[in-house]
């Protein structure tokens, strides 16, 4: 069958088993690159988007488990208030490396900030900890998301 | 800033353009021309992946800068580029950035002598090329301009892409020059004119990365996010054992997975193709593979172990031999004799690996993120029987590297699987595939002894490295005499006074697994060991460890100021609590000295948590303090993950780790305060993308002996 799903303000017909991962129709049949593929298993928070500003790690969410539940990915994060400051943190503190995982740490970060507009480290610990960054970013993403919290480079 | 692709572009617009060429040959000469480019006789590569060189200035103005190395994080296309543009005189941010095509000819590095991005090179290979590169493009633009005035190009000025005449009345921007330009000669080698470092306005300040903004926005392809019209997706197993083979594949069931197109079956594997990969996992799964194992099924770590420990006992290929280290042992005061060990260790670069390939009847097209674009066309050639210009590979940042995409292996069986493929498809590899057919940093037994004199000075050393040889198997010319060049860096040159010193190098190779680089090579395995036992013998002589080590580097002043540093800033020698420690360790490798000191923390069960990391670094010249100092940052977690937990273990021919739970990466949650201290130098560049991988682990280890007297000889840190 269907599903309808609404992703950055849009709605999506797709024609998929309900079992597919929302990861994959994101990526391979949307053609909706940003989300990365990382482990499969919710390990690594790579392909983070937000399911009603949630963070939801879209490899084990199925789409037969999305309902009506608005889905923002990477591409549109910047237009929410608390994406756009954690990007322009990131760039102001020149968080990426390789940057492969960072679609992910951006999301979860903007999660954070949407609920919480002033984490503290422990805060930051809890929200960011399923995201893993093999190049080592770790100290640069807690400084950005105080710089995107507070306006003031920690 | 995507590169671009000339596919997308007119005929006419390339014909109009202009190309300055500029190039290293393998020989590590230097080339530089400008060239019209043509399409004709152009045999698949589109046109920008055809040019040479790294300096390109369109008719509008726009300067493209060609990278030869790939960028996989390490920052090399920020810092290659300031190279570039501090002698072309343009804005850095203003340049548009482009991935080299294979071409060792043009982009070969001319300390590796190949187009390979590794051994912490790109910044030592390419210091001088770049900026000559960037200086002749800037001295044939500036003559174009001064002979349309009429006046001395010497006494013309530059500033961001403008050309002054010498009375600063006119001005030219390049693009009005660039058509002239063209049809100088370019300036012979010893007449190209660099800056003094005292005029350098880029080099040594902190640009920000280039590629940064696509980052941020998900905007940036990496080889994974590839899409090629028409192109499927496919999901692979490999057989779990090396060496195995699919004994038994549901194929009927795998195709009736809504979306699954096609099951293809070789020798060592089986891949799924589809119409995405949710449909392809899901057929894979459903094909319910049985494996004939083969004979690499009895392979356990445990036998590999006892294998590398018979080696171990026997001498090796020698390193070095210096003074008389017999006679040294015997006329020592006392004689320290330790067996170190390190595990085999995957890569786990986020990005999984994966290829997209397009196996067509007189050609193969490849897109990929490789850090050997020339090794895999050649490999790839050889593979299809194809010529070597008709392999056509797009290469795509990468989303990781450590050393895993030195190895075309991934590429080759995409093109494999390919080649029963109508049509092109992009090849995924699971996490689990990953880590699973990784290939592994070699497992190390080494053996190390040293004499002492009365006051507990090393007057006879000896390090014994054993492991496999991954020289032998990836580059078999530089195998010579049994003797593995970069197995024995770092051990065979310590930074230490050591009058009589042996270092061999036994090879042995286990059974099915196959090793390669991995980052830090080396000087990873061989700093850990001889830092360690360094700090066992500056503890037997009751000497502190900073101190120890400060006798024994009277001759080597760049060492001795690193170490300085580091303790200094570190305060090293004020009281720590109880339960809580300092340990030191000091390298030099890659070009580059570095001393670290771990601040650690071991509780009443001996969980180990590094608290603090100082690190100092003299790498030479500082091209960007930014980037050194992320590579620090990245160095040591990347060394640190491994120090305490890494380990890939075989059991009945298999990697028992399969994703991050077994796997597991160090988080946010974990990860100590590191501070980098940059020494101010003039001398050459050193690499710096490796080097703090290696120093951290025995800076983390001494810590943990001093606070808490366990000494570790065997890594890793924690139990697996």
């Amino acid at each position: 069958m269907a599903y309808v799903l609404k992703i950055n303000g849009k709605q999506h017909v797709i024609d998929a088993d309900g079992d597919t991962p929302l990861l994959w129709v994101l990526r391979d049949v949307l053609q909706m690159t940003g989300t990365k593929f990382g482990c499969g298993m919710a390990l690594c928070g790579a392909c983070t988007v937000h399911l009603d500003g949630a963070a939801t790690r879209s490899c084990i969410t199925t789409i037969d488990s999305v309902g009506d539940a608005a889905i923002t990915t990477i591409e549109a994060i910047g237009e929410t208030e608390a994406g756009r400051k954690v990007q322009q943190a990131w760039l102001d503190l020149d968080v990426v490396q390789c940057g492969y995982c960072q679609s992910g740490q951006i999301m979860s970060a903007s999660a954070l900030l949407m609920s919480n507009a002033h984490p503290t480290d422990s805060d930051i610990n809890d929200a960011m900890s399923g995201n893993v960054c093999r190049c080592g970013t770790y100290n640069r993403i807690r400084d950005a998301i105080k710089l995107a919290a507070t306006g003031a480079k920690p | 800033m995507m590169p671009a692709t000339a596919d997308r572009e007119d005929s006419a617009a390339l014909s109009r353009r202009t190309f300055l060429k500029a190039s290293v040959t393998a020989a590590g000469g230097f080339a530089l021309a400008f060239a019209v480019p043509s399409r004709s006789g152009a045999a698949g590569p589109p046109q920008a992946n055809t040019l040479n060189g790294f300096v390109r200035i369109d008719p509008d103005g726009r300067v493209h800068l060609t990278i030869p190395m790939v960028e996989m994080g390490q920052g090399i296309y920020t810092s290659h580029a300031m190279l570039l543009a501090e002698e072309l005189e343009v804005k850095l941010e203003t340049i548009v950035l482009e991935h080299a095509p294979p071409n060792d000819a043009l982009y070969a590095n001319p300390i590796l002598h190949e187009q390979s991005t590794g051994l912490s090179a790109s910044i030592r290979g390419f210091w001088l090329p770049l900026r000559q590169a960037g200086a002749a493009a800037r001295m044939m633009l500036v003559d174009a301009a001064a002979q349309r005035w009429k006046v001395d190009p010497a006494k013309c000025t530059v500033k961001d892409g403008v050309i002054f005449d010498p009375s600063a009345k006119r001005s030219l921007a390049y693009r009005d020059v660039v058509q002239a330009a063209a049809q100088l000669k370019p300036p012979a080698i010893d007449q190209i004119k660099l800056k003094p470092p005292g005029k350098f306005t880029l080099i040594g300040t902190a640009p920000k990365r280039l590629e940064a903004a696509d980052k941020v926005r998900g905007r940036t392809q990496f080889g994974i996010d590839v899409i090629v019209p028409g192109m499927k997706v496919a999901a692979i197993a490999i057989s779990p054992v090396g060496g195995g083979k699919p004994k038994q594949v549901n194929q009927a069931a795998a195709l009736a997975v809504r979306g699954v197109r096609q099951v293809v079956v070789i020798d060592e594997a089986v891949a799924v193709v589809a119409d995405h990969t949710g449909a392809a996992k899901k057929g894979l799964e459903a094909a319910a593979i049985q494996w004939d194992n083969g004979p690499n099924a009895v392979v356990n770590s445990a036998s590999i172990v006892a294998q590398l420990k018979a080696g171990s006992e026997t001498s090796g290929a020698v390193a070095r031999n210096e003074g008389n280290v017999e006679q040294a042992f015997a006329a020592a005061a006392q004689r320290f004799d330790t067996v170190y060990e390190l595990p085999f260790l995957a890569h786990a670069a986020m990005e999984p690996m994966n290829c997209t390939v397009h196996v067509r009847k007189d050609a193969c097209e490849i897109w990929v993120g490789t850090q050997v674009p020339t090794v895999t066309q050649t490999r790839v050639a050889a593979l299809t029987g194809l010529p070597k210009d008709a392999v056509i590979l797009h290469n795509q940042y990468l989303g990781g590297g450590f050393g895993r995409r030195l190895e075309p292996d991934g590429t080759l069986l995409a093109v494999k699987i390919a080649k029963h493929v109508d049509g092109p498809v992009k090849v995924i590899w699971s996490r689990e595939e990953d880590i699973q057919h990784d290939i592994y940093r070699p497992y190390y037994y080494d053996r190390i002894s040293a004499g002492v004199d009365a006051s507990g000075k090393p007057v006879a050393w000896h390090h014994r490295v054993c492991g496999s040889s991954v020289v032998a198997r990836f580059a078999p010319p530089l195998f010579k005499n049994g003797l593995d060049f970069d197995a024995v860096e770092g051990a065979a040159e310590p930074p230490y006074a050591l009058p009589n010193i042996l270092v061999d190098y036994v090879r042995v190779e286990p059974a099915s697994i196959t090793t390669g680089f991995w980052r830090g090579v080396g000087p990873v395995h061989n700093v850990f060991i001889i830092e360690s036992f360094i700090d066992e013998l500056a503890f037997a002589a009751k000497q502190d460890p900073v101190a120890y080590r400060r006798g024994l580097l009277a001759h080597n002043p760049r060492a001795l100021v690193v170490l300085n540093l580091a303790a200094e800033k570190a305060g090293w020698g004020q009281p720590m609590p109880a339960g809580k420690a300092r340990g030191v360790s000091l390298q030099f490798a890659f070009g580059s000295y570095l001393s670290a000191v771990a601040e650690v923390a071991v509780d009443a069960k001996g969980k180990v948590n590094v608290e603090r990391v100082v690190c100092a670094v003299d790498c030479g010249l500082p091209i960007n303090p930014g980037m050194i100092d992320a590579q620090v940052q990245s160095g040591i977690i990347f060394g640190l993950t491994a120090a305490l937990r890494g380990a890939i273990t075989i059991k009945d021919g298999r990697v028992e780790q399969s994703n991050f739970d077994s796997y597991p990466p160090m988080r946010i949650d974990e990860v100590p305060r590191i501070e980098t201290h940059i020494v101010p130098s003039t001398e050459n560049p050193g690499g710096l993308g490796e080097a703090a991988t290696a120093i951290i682990a025995p800076a983390v280890t001494n810590a943990i002996f001093t606070a808490s007297g366990r000494r570790i000889r065997k890594l890793p840190i924690e139990e697996v």
